[in-house]
């Protein structure tokens, strides 16, 4: 018999670690002489209550779904790709190669071309890490660590070296051309009367990030590779029984989970800078982290904890703007959501499951 | 390339292998009871804050060190609990902890000192001053053996010298006492430690404190000697080098010295890639220095060059028969 319901495993110790992870994020305000409420009312009011915030907001969420998507995907196989942030880079510099080397007649083949760009330097350079991992059983965590580091090398190098056009310092590629850059919701839900999501980089990658979820769903739960997946990561010897080859899944669920991290630099190289530049990810591939925790690695709950992530980013800028509490304050609270629905995750659970038996010997 | 120069270079060698060193220490014992540590970073950055800011503070260093340790073994004592008490992901809680240390500093200096995350410079005795070691003037004249003794070996803060002090200290520790070997056996077989009646709860925690205490003198020296202040993400990584180092050295401390020292010198070499285009008469590319120790790691833990073979029990947590 299962020690607690169903929906308290998904529902209730995700919520009461998302307020535990509030309730100490105030403290800190109030530690830094800040009103936490206040505090409070300002992030939505700059997150939520204008379209130009929802912009941000969303815009933010893209890449978080996609990161998130990405950790949740290898945590199925019970893998922790640490090397979204690497993978994403890398992603970035598919991006670039796709659009400033091909003439693109339209955006949306663009779009499309710069999405398999991505998705495939992504899956590449997290394939090193898997191969690695299946056939010489080196770690995959330390590994794709030390890819985080080389990608930045990499990028790096190629920035400055190879793709900076001529007589420019700043180490970033030259713009897009016209016919690669993205329509962004102004372009999209604005008329003429009214402007919506004014100067918001909210773009059409959005959607490709709900399709994504979309198609994660349907690979995990609806096909036989996503149910080997999740046979090899519930029980390595069982799915070996099974006929299922650990080399195999290893290796397709690491590819599949770096294609996705790739093409979130769809989002910030293409839709938003359009052209690539040093710092695109900002860490968005360590939020995938959190993002997949607290999200319970299902796409749904990945996508609700990206659009949380994605109004904590925008609101702490607006923090920023408008008071003295740091944007590093978002860190804090991603650190303690990935502290409270990670590591500490047994700190809940332990108590609520005494409950809930304590509550079911009472019924009987 | 001249005798001076290399002198300069090893001397900056020493300087800057010496954080890596002793994080790499600190990881040691951690992994070696079994407890992964990639939270090492995120202990030095918290520590680097605190020591600068209570250094600054109280004009003395020493209570700047003591700071650093406390809050470094603060963030150790929050990884024991995640990873020894509730039984958490050892993986996870590391990040946590680095993202926790990266926002916390930056959040508490710019309430302490508004000064766009960074503490005020420190000055005099809230700084290790260089030790100059006996005789060391007096010798520099002595061909060869006294200038290197005058540049290399005096001339550093305590902290380097308790860093490399360290090593045999460690070395006899884990591999001459009853507490190192049961240490060591608590990351291979905690089951065989629990059955002889030793608590492996109480040594996992024991050496984890003590990577927290390693960790802070690391995170004390970046802040109080290495520089003069804290700067926003002043550990640059070092704590990702010091991980990969100790698995470069396969987890044995005369090794990590060696490697560090080895890392220290890439560091080196990139802050200054004219001294490799002297001597050898090749550029190399910064770009490609700075990733060395990790395609390094890489290569020896994929098994292409050796077998990087880690602590058994590593990364699990310890559940009693019942």
């Amino acid at each position: 018999m299962e020690k607690m319901p169903h929906w308290a495993d998904i529902v209730l110790i995700p919520l009461i670690s998302l307020l535990l992870a509030a309730f100490l994020s105030a403290l800190v305000i109030l530690a830094i002489g800040e009103n936490p409420w206040t505090a409070f009312k300002l992030m939505v009011d700059g997150a939520l209550m204008r379209s130009a915030g929802w912009g941000y907001t969303l815009y933010y969420a893209t890449n978080f779904m996609f990161t998130g998507l990405a950790v949740s995907v290898a945590f199925h196989a019970r893998m922790f790709n640490i090397g979204g942030e690497g993978q994403a880079m890398l992603g970035g510099l598919g991006v670039a190669y796709i659009c400033l080397f091909i003439p693109w007649p339209h955006w949306s083949l663009a779009l499309l071309g710069a999405s398999v760009g991505a998705a495939a330097f992504g899956a590449f350079w997290a394939l090193i890490p898997a191969y690695l991992q299946a056939k010489r059983g080196s770690h995959i965590v330390i590994t794709t660590i030390m890819f985080n580091f080389i990608a930045a090398a990499v990028l790096n190098y190629i920035l400055v070296n190879v793709l900076r056009p001529p007589r420019s310092m700043d180490p970033a590629t030259a713009k897009f051309p016209e016919a690669t850059h993205l329509p962004t919701f102004r372009d999209m839900f604005s008329t003429a009367e009214n402007i919506m999501f004014r100067g918001a980089p909210a773009n059409v990658t959005f959607f490709l990030a709900i399709a994504a979820c979309v198609l994660v769903w349907y690979l995990i739960w609806r096909t036989r590779l996503g149910y080997e997946i999740r046979a090899f990561g519930f029980s390595e010897s069982g799915a070996k029984y099974a006929g299922i080859s650990p080399v195999r899944i290893t290796i397709i669920a690491m590819v599949i989970s770096g294609a996705l991290a790739g093409m979130m630099s769809v989002n910030t190289t293409m839709g938003e800078s359009e052209r690539l530049i040093l710092n695109s990810t900002e860490g968005a591939g360590f939020i995938g982290i959190a993002v997949a925790l607290m999200g319970r690695n299902h796409p749904f709950g990945v996508f609700l904890a990206a659009i949380l992530f994605g109004f904590l980013y925008q609101g702490g800028a607006e923090l920023a703007l408008w008071t003295d509490i740091p944007r590093e304050l978002i860190v804090v609270i991603q650190a303690l959501v990935i502290l409270f629905t990670g590591a500490l995750d047994n700190m809940v659970r332990m108590p609520l499951e005494k409950l809930f038996m304590a509550l079911r010997k009472g019924d009987a | 390339m001249d005798f001076v120069t290399l002198l300069q270079v090893l001397d900056s060698t020493v300087r800057l292998a010496t954080p890596l060193l002793l994080a790499c220490l600190a990881g040691l014992f951690s992994e070696r009871a079994g407890i992964f540590d990639i939270g090492l970073e995120g202990k030095m950055l918290a520590a680097a804050f605190f020591s600068a800011a209570i250094a600054y503070m109280s004009g003395n260093v020493w209570l700047g060190l003591l700071a650093g340790i406390g809050a470094s073994m603060a963030l150790s004592l929050l990884h024991g609990l995640a990873s020894i008490q509730f039984r958490g992901n050892q993986l996870i809680s590391g990040v946590a902890i680095n993202f926790l240390a990266a926002g916390i500093t930056v959040l508490v200096a710019e309430d302490w000192f508004s000064q766009g995350g960074r503490t005020p410079s420190l000055q005099g005795a809230a700084r290790f001053d260089p030790i100059m070691l006996p005789f060391a003037e007096t010798l520099q004249s002595v061909p060869v053996l006294g200038p290197i003794y005058y540049e290399l070996i005096s001339g550093h803060s305590i902290l380097v010298y308790i860093a490399f002090a360290m090593v045999p200290l460690t070395w006899w520790v884990l591999f001459r006492t009853r507490f190192g070997l049961r240490l060591r056996a608590v990351g291979e077989n905690p089951a065989a430690v629990d059955t002889a009646g030793v608590s492996v709860i109480g040594l996992r925690y024991a050496a984890v404190m003590i990577c927290g205490v390693l960790c802070g003198i690391a995170g004390a020296y970046l802040a109080t000697s290495l520089q003069a202040g804290f700067v926003k993400d002043m550990s640059a990584g070092r704590g990702f080098i010091a991980l990969a180092a100790l698995i470069f050295a396969k987890w044995r401390p005369w090794h990590a010295l060696g490697t560090c020292l080895l890392f220290g010198l890439f560091q080196v070499v990139e802050l200054r890639p004219d001294v490799i285009e002297t001597m050898l008469g090749v550029k190399v590319q910064v770009q490609f220095l700075s990733a060395l120790p990790y395609i390094l790691t890489v290569v020896i833990l994929a098994g292409f060059v050796g077998k990087a073979i880690p602590p058994r029990a590593g990364g699990e947590p310890y559940v009693k028969e019942r």
